[in-house]
C-alpha cells in the first residue's frame, strides 16, 4: 500500500523532526526525495542515512528569491516535483500586547508566504503531469488558537485556508491541496516547554501522550499517495484527540 | 495562413477538445471556446513552450481570443 515509485517529493524543514520522519516515510515508499532547509549538515546527515533518491538542497525560507528557486532547482535535481510537503515553520512567540511588527512579519513570511510561493513554484509541472500532491503542516493552534502564538495561530490557520482555496482551483487536473493539523508533537519545537507545560498540555490530550513525527509522516503518507486521489481540501488532524475538529 | 497560426490552433485544438473550424481570429477562449480560466493559464503556459516565449501574467490577461494570441506571439517572436 501506499507505493510512490517513481515520484519525486520536495519536502521543506526536512531538518527538523517532523520533516525528517516524512522524508525518511515518502522515502521508504519509494519516492526521490530532496530535502529542504536552513541548516545543511542535518540535511546530509538525513541524505547519507536515506542513501540513494535523496538529494539535499538548503533554502533559506525567509529569502524570496532562494524560495521561488527552489521548486525548479527540485526539478532539476530530481527531474520533476509531484510532491510537495510544505512543512517548515518557525515561531516566534510573544504575547499579542507585547508582540513586535518584525515577529509577526518573520512568521507569516516564513509559515505562509513561503507556503504560497513553494505552491506557486511547483503547480506548472503538476499541472502538465495531470497529477501532484501538496501536504501542507498546518497546526492545531491554527484551529484552536494559542495564547502567546497570535502569529505563529495566524499563519497557521491561513495555510488552511490558502491549501482550499488551491484546493479548488486545481481538483480537475488531478491535483490535491491538503493540510495536515499536527497537535503537541515531541520534537525540538516542543522540548523548549517546560515541565509544568507539559503536564498541563498532556492533560488536555485524550490519547494522554504527545504525539511522534512518525504519526505524522503516515499521515502525509496517505495524503501523498495515490489511494488519497479522492482527498483536497481537507485538514488532516493528528493531535490525540486534544481538539475534535 | 501563417505558419505562427496553424501551431498556435492545433494546441487551442487539443487543449480544449474543439473543432479546428471553431477556432476563428475572434474566437474568445472561454466565451466561444468552452475554456474556464484555468485552462486559459494552461493556453498560456503551453503557448511559452511551443514557441520558446515568456508571458508575462499581465499579457496574459489580454489574450482573450485566437487573434489575441497569434498576435502576441508574432509581436514577441
Amino acid at each position: 500500500m501506499f507505493d510512490l515509485t517513481g515520484k519525486c517529493a520536495l519536502v521543506t524543514g526536512a531538518s527538523g523532526g517532523i520533516g525528517g520522519a516524512i522524508a525518511r516515510s515518502l522515502h521508504g515508499a519509494g519516492a526521490t526525495v530532496a530535502l529542504s532547509g536552513t541548516r545543511e549538515a542535518p540535511l546530509r546527515e538525513l541524505a547519507e542515512a536515506l542513501g540513494d533518491r535523496a538529494h539535499v538542497l538548503p533554502c533559506n525560507l525567509s529569502d524570496a528569491e532562494a524560495v521561488t528557486a527552489l521548486p525548479k532547482q527540485a526539478a532539476e535535481a530530481m527531474g520533476a516535483v509531484d510532491i510537495l510537503v510544505n512543512n517548515a515553520g518557525i515561531t516566534r512567540d510573544n504575547l499579542f500586547m507585547r508582540m513586535t511588527e518584525e515577529e509577526w512579519a518573520q512568521v507569516l513570511e516564513v509559515n505562509l508566504t513561503a507556503t504560497f510561493r513553494l505552491c506557486k513554484g511547483v503547480l506548472r509541472g503538476m499541472m502538465k503531469a495531470r497529477w501532484g500532491r501538496i501536504v501542507n503542516i498546518s497546526s492545531v493552534v491554527g484551529a484552536t488558537g494559542n495564547p502567546g502564538q497570535g502569529n505563529y495561530a495566524a499563519a497557521k490557520a491561513g495555510m488552511v485556508g490558502m491549501s482550499k482555496s488551491l484546493a479548488y482551483e486545481v481538483a480537475s487536473r488531478g491535483i490535491t491541496v491538503n493540510a495536515i493539523a499536527p497537535g503537541f508533537i515531541e520534537t525540538a519545537m516542543t522540548d523548549k516547554l517546560n515541565d509544568d507545560q507539559k503536564s498541563q498540555i498532556l492533560n488536555q490530550i485524550p490519547a494522554g501522550r504527545m504525539g511522534t513525527a512518525d504519526e505524522i509522516a503516515a499521515a502525509a503518507l496517505y495524503l501523498s499517495s495515490p489511494e488519497a486521489g479522492y482527498v483536497t481540501g481537507a485538514t488532516l488532524h493528528v493531535n490525540g484527540g486534544m481538539a475534535m475538529l | 495562413m501563417s505558419d505562427i497560426e496553424d501551431r498556435v490552433r492545433k494546441i487551442v485544438v487539443e487543449h480544449l477538445g474543439v473543432e479546428e473550424d471553431k477556432v476563428t481570429e475572434n474566437a474568445s477562449f472561454i466565451d466561444d471556446l468552452g475554456a474556464d480560466s484555468l485552462d486559459t493559464v494552461e493556453l498560456v503556459m503551453a503557448f511559452e513552450e511551443e514557441f520558446g516565449i515568456e508571458i508575462p501574467d499581465d499579457a496574459a490577461e489580454t489574450i482573450q481570443t485566437f487573434g489575441d494570441a497569434v498576435k502576441f506571439i508574432k509581436d514577441a517572436a
